[in-house]
């Protein structure tokens, strides 16, 4: 039982028009994971997450989330059951005020709970994110990275089993990271799963437990850190081939 | 904080007893206006569930009161008694409406507007055809109910008005609820939503209905009262246009707002109406301007204090100007 991946994506495959934006996708995901998702610009990683939440359908494929087969569910389906997301631009309700947009993630993920229940608990959740100051202010109003704490929160308040992050540290400066980091592992204490999309190395590897690396909509490598990032495609996509070569001449070299 | 949320009751409490009082203290025409107003003001109260709460901008008002006016005389004519008319052209209202509503709301923005209106033309051909059952373009006549012109005015009166008051209520529910919390985020960022777990067709299906089920029980009443209806009247593109213009002029979206505006904008055109016949029309078009320009989010949104400063300002200033 323990055994069974929270998640198992299927050779999931979308295309927009002419671009092929996921190509045959497969990975599994065990519960309680940190995975990162790592790939170039384009490589196809919102558009990944946008299927597992079902943004958009897949062309083909197939999603299991915990045992049950989700494959083409809505989005409001995934976020009842269990999916949450934050968004790499921020989708804040804008004229809501801070506590009132988390307050929607805690009310509409649940199919029951009163309005009051949501906002008592809501204030929790700004707690933890360090907004609690802000809960009368309109999100409109915040600063980017406290727009980036609120989804997050937004996403805590849906109490997800399964959180996908799609680079919520981007447009942080280095103290703001590292305080972005410790939350993001707090939440995986909580045995949340975490998907994090990041483009800082440093960062998705000292954080992740397991790497995922696309690249043009093809899963191309997959691993332990450290493992991945002296795989040779993985240098190749994110440095180019010249580079890649003359790296593996030097070593052979040497 | 208390005193502050139970004023638009307190507001709407006496405006209720203003209108139910008029029979005793004035004449018909006073009995004929204040019908009037509640008549708009459950209008404008409906469309504020959809354009207000989910801001969807349906001008899909006059296709509903049009097909609740025929629903409610053909029945009526056909021999169901009055009540049951009204409440047949509910339901009919409110199921067309779902129909529509599936359709309708994949559209987004000014798609959706163009969708709702285009409603109103295509209902008014297919009444205007269908001749036997609605006698076409000469329109058709109700039977009046008994009992004399005075009695037969209150009757419509408390009708409207207990009706206005039902609405209201279901305004204020809305207002408080998880269904009402929703259609305002589905208004803030539809996407944001569904992504919370908002089932967003659902909520904007229920709410479109909801801005529908009243334009057709009103639709009805008005055929009974007037006892005369013809296609060009009951599916007004005017009445449509109007209907969104009184809850924006009030607050669209806000509890009190579209009661406020429904009551302004009908006074306003009874007094063009009495002076200046010819420029009636021309009401709409200036409050549409004045709505745009200075209060793009209604009277009840308005900066009072902001304006009063800026008034005090501007006074204080004057007399310091040269004067020519
Ligand atoms: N809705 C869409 N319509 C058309 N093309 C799309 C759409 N969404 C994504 N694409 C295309 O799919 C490809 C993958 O985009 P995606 O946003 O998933 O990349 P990404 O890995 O998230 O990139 P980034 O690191 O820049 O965020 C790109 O070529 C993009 O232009
Ligand atoms: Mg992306």
């Amino acid at each position: 039982m323990t055994n069974q991946p929270i998640l198992k994506v299927t050779s999931v495959a979308r295309n927009f028009g002419g671009i092929v934006a996921v190509r045959d996708v497969s990975f599994e995901l065990a519960a309680g994971e940190i995975v990162g998702l790592i790939g170039p610009n384009g490589a196809g990683k919102t558009t990944l997450i946008n299927l597992i939440t079902g943004v958009y359908p897949a062309n083909s494929g197939s999603i299991v989330f915990d045992g049950a087969d989700v494959t083409g569910q809505k989005p409001f389906q995934a976020a009842r059951r269990g999916i949450a997301r934050t968004f790499q631009i921020v989708q804040p309700f804008p004229e809501m005020t801070v506590l009132q947009n988390v307050t929607a993630g805690a009310l509409f993920a649940r199919q029951s709970g009163s309005i009051t229940d949501a906002v008592e608990e809501s204030r929790e959740h700004l707690k933890f994110v360090g907004l609690a100051d802000l809960a009368e202010t309109p999100a409109a109003s915040l600063t980017l990275p406290n727009r980036k704490r609120l989804e997050l929160a937004k996403s805590l308040a849906m109490r997800p089993r399964l959180l996908l992050l799609d680079e919520v540290n981007a447009g942080l400066n280095p103290t703001e990271i590292s305080g972005a980091l410790d939350l993001i592992r707090d939440i995986s204490a909580r045995g949340i799963t975490i998907v994090i999309i990041e483009h800082l190395m440093k960062v998705v590897f000292s954080l992740s437990h397991r790497i995922l690396v696309l690249h043009h909509g093809e899963l191309i490598s997959g691993g332990l850190p450290n493992e991945v990032a002296k795989d040779e495609r993985v240098v190749e996509a994110y440095l180019g081939s010249k580079f890649a070569e003359r790296q593996r001449s030097l070593s052979n070299n040497g | 904080m208390m005193r502050r949320l139970t004023v638009p009751y307190v507001l709407f409490s006496i405006w209720v007893v203003v209108l139910c009082m008029l029979p005793f203290v004035e004449s018909s025409y006073f009995v004929h206006l204040a019908t009037n107003i509640a008549l708009f003001t459950i209008l404008a109260q409906s469309w504020n569930f959809i354009g207000g709460f989910s801001g969807y901008p349906s001008f899909s008002t006059a296709a509903f009161f049009g097909l609740g006016a025929y629903a409610g005389a053909i029945t009526q004519n056909m021999g169901l008694p009055m009540e049951l008319a009204w409440i047949f052209a509910t339901v009919l209202v409110s199921a067309l409406a779902a129909l529509f509503g599936f359709i309708l709301l994949r559209l987004r923005g000014h798609y959706f507007a163009i969708g709702s209106i285009a409603i109103v033309e295509v209902l008014r051909l297919a009444i205007a055809s269908a001749t036997d059952l609605t006698g076409g373009g000469n329109g058709m006549n109700v039977r009046f109910l008994p009992g004399g012109p005075e009695y037969v005015g209150m009757v419509f009166l408390y009708t409207m008005v207990g009706l206005m008051v039902l609405v209201f209520a279901l305004t204020v529910w809305v207002d408080k609820s998880r269904f009402g919390f929703g259609l305002r985020c589905i208004r803030q960022n539809e996407d944001a939503a569904n992504m919370v777990g908002i089932n967003t067709n659902l909520y904007k299906i229920f709410a479109y209905v909801l801005s529908a089920s009243f334009c057709g029980t009103v639709g009805a009443i008005y055929a009974s009262w007037t006892g005369y209806i013809d296609p060009t009247d009951s599916f007004e593109i005017l009445l449509t246009l109007k209907v969104p213009v009184m809850a924006m002029l009030g607050g669209a979206g806000t509890v009190i707002g579209p009661v406020l505006g429904a009551a302004a904008f009908s006074l306003l055109e009874e007094i063009f109406w009495a002076n200046f016949l010819e420029y009636n029309r021309a009401i709409l078009g200036v409050v549409i301007v004045i709505l745009i320009f200075f209060l793009p989010r209604g009277l009840l949104n308005l900066d009072y204090h902001t304006l009063h400063r800026r008034l005090r300002h501007n006074a204080g200033r004057n007399p310091r100007e040269p004067s020519e």
